[in-house]
């Protein structure tokens, strides 16, 4: 393979690094601050639509590269088509956001470029330590980000709470990638499966590295056992930061997990299975029932991604090619209707334009502001799976894959966990359609995010059922490339 | 047959006017819904002329592929059609019902209605099964709504508890349908209802889907959401969640659970019979009890919803066709007793038996109605509440005495609180002043409850109208479930008298 050959098989990787370090320099000499940080933000949305375009090359079917380490395949390709616009969309949900405070608003387009090049080599990576690499430059972005807001107590307690919740789960990472290391004898997640299918898991330590590598994965997914960061972080850091850790880094965390369950650790099915399961509901009840007592907006949504993640395990847990098609179907639906519902948090502004968090300034919303609360009553409709909302297929294909793998119980649990935590997403419409209007919202005047807010609106209405067909083909083709 | 697509119209026009209604004003909003709902009853009404007794089972039949598992799957047979009719029909005097009673957020009332009957008739005529659960749960964003905004004191309450009840009965329902399809290879539900499956499976198969359809009827003792959504909503919401969101229960039985599950339907009809039995005695003597008279007719549907079970369960023809008729009449006057509570709701605000008394004297056009859909609550040959209930306790009587003694036990007790109730309201002197100076129906209201009136003498008189589109269908539904039909205690066998005996008996009448 020549070099331009290897440019081509990751051109979306490249155009996003290379412009994201030339971004970085204009961020730090540019002379006029509020100019600087628009050009930096449109031209950041530039980069992450081209590093787009760009999967339509060689980037989704070149196949392994540089020995093995990286793959770049539809499954990748398929993750990196959701990653890269929902990055797009924080960017742009942070129009105007940080001109307020003393922040450079600059440098948050750069981060979030780095992080989305770390996403793309987590979901391509075929190798243990290209995964660690993907996942540690994603993190450490992501770590500046929630601290964003530096004047801000509340962001500075999000980004080191979420360090050092992060760096302990990097540290049972690596521990799991050495024991795996050490009884297999190879990084390459080939050479992983080929030793499990050779000897089982007879091996404690083998037992041992599975279990806390997945146990890394899971504090990135935000499962529950591992999830306990999560309501802090998304409460703490800024409302377009919330929106971006709930969509692009869950999607490329659950389907790295995807790749490592399905691929380096396929015929230890038996073995990660029951883990998968746990998880899988422990995230379903558990984010359904801890989402009751919220007030906040935004750790109520942060429940409902705990909440969401747990039914995408539950088509992992299902497995095969149904079952990875059905993840990816999910992740995409769900990263519609989290950006949506975050970009409605962002509308929430008190009449001195302060954002306001708390769920009972939306009372009476559907008269203040009817076109806003019909907006996220489809979203909250939506990831409650309440048909005829499209939020509703992508449980259904994971029921379906759940069903089809013979896990009948499974699904009658997880479609059980759909009806307790339908109260709390009712409550926020009760609350906006029901009760006697409070104080209104200050009137913005931000038609982008606005359009965005359509759009995603549009997807999760009923006409989403119009994308069935192409999407699923597609998802079907991407999963197909696992196997 | 034409070739426009009929029932595709019947679901868009709402659907296209309950936008239209979100931004206009008040006014407007009422006009183009009232405009709307009679454009689709008139659109049934030609179908119904279209609609060929004789031909094929599935009519009007649509069909476009979306990709994936689901499919824009349409078509009706009699029993959709008959049902379809009722809905189409209810709708129109809803809008009319809430003409005045409305006033706040109207635009938004109109366009959750119409969306509402959209739902409905998507729910009668899907043919693809992924299809028609959602248009089966869709049902339940508008109705939660409706509840919610323009119900009474305690809507909070009660429209949580419609959500999550009904909601809990129907995601077992759809584990149940991804398994059919896994095992079948198919969504389209004449197909399904053809596919024999394996008899062990079906009994999981139909508790799921009787967890859905008996919340959804409702069945003792899943009912207990019932009294409280109808009691809270506004009167058209009672109308419409009595008339027609009721029956999409039976619908599922017919549709669904018999054909579906013959086998698994057999082993249950004990089960059924019981809890219907309860529900008939039960609710009946605690509708006598009630001071609400919402509240009453609540659970006087819960007691006439048993009838469609009894009649359903019993596999045969009489049975069947009987609980249909019960249904379409169940509809059509559980409706006119919500408007007939509405009218004097309006007048005198308050919902208290108590509190009327007299109204014959100074209502006497509102007492002539209110009888009369009384007497048809009540079963009275002549009204159309007589033909169901006479036909499915027929059936009934064929699989099960005991079931049939326990029927006509409570329409006895159907009786006495029905009459009951109008003695207090209609007779006897007025018990407030404001009840004594309580107007007459005025034009709008006689535009309500005469079709309705109408209609209810029709079906009583000539039922033959409303079974003609069925019987093909219902032939069809009892072939199929033939083969699993338990034995009645009955066995009635027609004797053959002697003919001397019978001559005997002849000439012994003629002495008298």
């Amino acid at each position: 393979m020549s070099l331009w050959d290897l440019a081509l098989a990751i051109a979306p990787e490249l155009i996003i690094a290379l412009g994201a370090t030339e971004l970085l320099l204009h961020a730090a000499w540019g002379k006029d601050r509020a100019r600087t940080s628009r050009t930096v933000a449109i031209l950041a949305v530039g980069l992450l639509a081209l590093a787009t375009l760009s999967l339509l090359g060689p980037a989704h079917h070149a196949g392994p590269l540089l020995e093995g380490q990286y793959r770049a395949d539809m499954f990748a390709a398929f993750a990196k088509a959701i990653i890269f616009p929902s990055a797009a969309v924080a960017i742009l949900a942070a129009h105007n956001w940080f001109d307020r405070g003393t922040e450079h608003g600059a440098e948050y387009p750069v981060l979030i470029l780095f992080s989305a090049i770390g996403m793309a080599v987590m979901v391509s990576s075929t190798n243990l330590i290209t995964l660690y690499v993907g996942l540690e430059l994603q993190s450490l972005a992501a770590y500046v980000l929630a601290s964003y807001r530096r004047s801000d107590e509340r962001s500075a307690e999000a980004g080191l709470k979420y360090f050092v919740l992060g760096a302990l789960a990097s540290g049972i990472l690596l521990y799991g990638i050495s024991l795996l290391y050490g009884f297999t004898g190879t990084m390459s997640f080939t050479g992983i499966a080929a030793a499990f299918a050779r000897d089982g898991v007879q091996s404690i330590g083998l037992l041992f590295g599975l279990v806390f590598l997945l146990a890394g994965i899971a504090f990135k997914v935000s499962a529950v056992p591992f999830h306990m960061w999560t309501p802090d972080v998304y409460e703490g850091a800024p409302t377009p930061v919330t929106a971006f850790f709930a969509s692009a880094p869950k999607v490329a965390a659950v389907l790295l997990g995807t790749r490592v369950c399905l691929d380096a650790f396929g015929p230890a099915i038996d073995a990660w299975r029951q883990i998968i399961i746990f998880a899988a509901l422990a995230s379903i009840f558990l984010g359904a029932i801890a989402a009751y007592g919220q007030t906040n907006i935004k750790r109520l949504l942060a429940y409902s991604s705990i909440n969401n993640i747990g039914f995408a395990l539950i088509g992992l847990a299902a497995g095969g090619i149904a079952g990875a098609s059905s993840v990816l179907f999910y992740m995409a639906v769900y990263v519609v209707m989290t950006l949506g519902a975050f970009l409605c948090v962002l509308w929430m502004r008190g009449q001195d334009g302060e954002p306001v968090e708390n769920i009972h300034s939306l009372a009476g919303l559907s008269q203040t502001r009817p076109g806003l609360a019909a907006a996220i009553a489809i979203f909250m409709f939506s990831l409650a799976g309440i048909p005829p909302l499209f939020g509703f297929w992508p449980k259904l294909l994971v029921f379906n894959a759940a069903v089809e793998a013979g896990l009948v119980a499974l699904a009658v649990a997880g479609i059980v966990g759909t009806v307790v935590g339908a109260y709390y997403y009712l409550k926020i419409v009760k609350i906006m359609y029901f009760d006697d209007p409070a104080e209104p919202f200050a009137r913005l005047r931000q038609p982008l995010q606005g359009a965005l807010i359509l759009l995603a609106a549009v997807i999760v209405s009923p006409l989403g059922y119009l994308l069935i067909g192409p999407l699923g083909s597609f998802a079907d083709r991407a999963a197909g490339s696992l196997f | 047959m034409t070739g426009l697509p009929l029932l595709t119209l019947l679901i868009a026009i709402p659907l296209v006017a309950g936008i239209v209604c979100l931004f206009v004003r008040a006014d407007a909003a009422r006009w183009i819904a009232l405009i709307a709902t009679l454009a689709n009853l008139a659109l049934g009404a030609w179908m119904w002329g279209l609609y060929d007794p004789e031909g094929p089972q599935w009519q009007f039949v649509e069909n476009v592929a979306l990709g994936g598992e689901i499919a824009w799957a349409l078509g009706i047979d009699g029993i959709a059609l008959m049902l379809i009719m009722l809905s189409v029909f209810l709708m129109p005097i809803c809008i009319g019902a809430s003409w005045r009673a409305i006033d706040r957020r109207v635009p938004e009332y109109m366009s959750a209605f119409l969306l509402m009957e959209a739902l409905m008739v998507g729910v009668f005529t899907a043919q693809d099964l992924f299809l028609f659960y959602i248009f089966f749960e869709g049902g339940l964003i508008p109705m939660y709504l409706i509840i919610g905004i323009w119900g009474g004191a305690e809507r909070i309450k009660a429209s949580y508890k419609f959500f999550l009840y009904t909601l809990l009965g129907s995601v077992l329902m759809l584990i149940a349908m991804l398994y059919m399809v896994a095992e079948a290879g198919t969504t389209a539900i004449p197909e399904l209802m053809a596919h024999d499956f394996p008899a062990d499976a079906q009994r999981w198969l139909w508790l799921a889907f009787f967890a859905s359809f008996a919340v959804k009827l409702p069945m003792w003792p899943v009912h207990t959401w019932l009294p409280d959504a109808h009691v809270q909503a506004p009167t058209a919401g009672s109308v419409i969640l009595a008339g027609v969101l009721l029956k999409m229960g039976g619908y599922g039985f017919i549709r669904f659970s018999l054909p579906m599950f013959p086998e698994g339907s057999a082993m249950f009809v004990p089960f059924v019979f019981v809890l219907s039995g309860i529900a008939v005695i039960y609710t009946s003597l605690v509708a006598l009890v009630q001071r609400d008279m919402k509240k009453l007719i609540a659970y006087s549907s819960v007691a006439h919803m048993a009838f469609v079970t009894f009649g359903l369960f019993a596999f045969n023809r009489q049975g069947i066709e009987g609980a249909m008729i019960v249904m379409l009449s169940h509809g059509l006057v559980s409706g006119a007793l919500f408007l007939c509570v509405g009218v004097i709701y309006d007048r005198m605000h308050t919902r208290e038996i108590e509190r009327y008394g007299g109204v014959s004297n100074n209502m006497p056009g509102y007492a002539l109605l209110f009888m009369l859909f009384t007497m048809a609550a009540v079963g009275l040959p002549g009204t159309s509440g007589f033909v169901g209930e006479f036909l499915s306790l027929v059936g009934t009587y064929k699989a099960s005495s005991w079931a049939a003694i326990v029927g006509t036990t409570g329409i006895i007790l159907g009786a006495a609180y029905m009459l009951w109730l109008y003695w207090r309201i209609a007779f006897g002197a007025a018990r407030t002043k404001e009840a004594a100076a309580m107007p007459d129906l005025s034009g709008r209201e006689w535009w309500l409850l005469a079709p309705i009136g109408a209609v209810v003498l029709w079906m009583g008189v000539y039922p033959e109208s409303f079974m003609r589109p069925i019987r093909a269908d219902v032939g069809r539904l009892v072939e199929r479930i033939e083969r699993a039909a338990p034995e009645g205690d009955a066995r009635l066998t027609a004797g053959s008298p002697e003919a001397a005996a019978a001559a005997d008996d002849h000439a012994t009448e003629g002495a008298h």
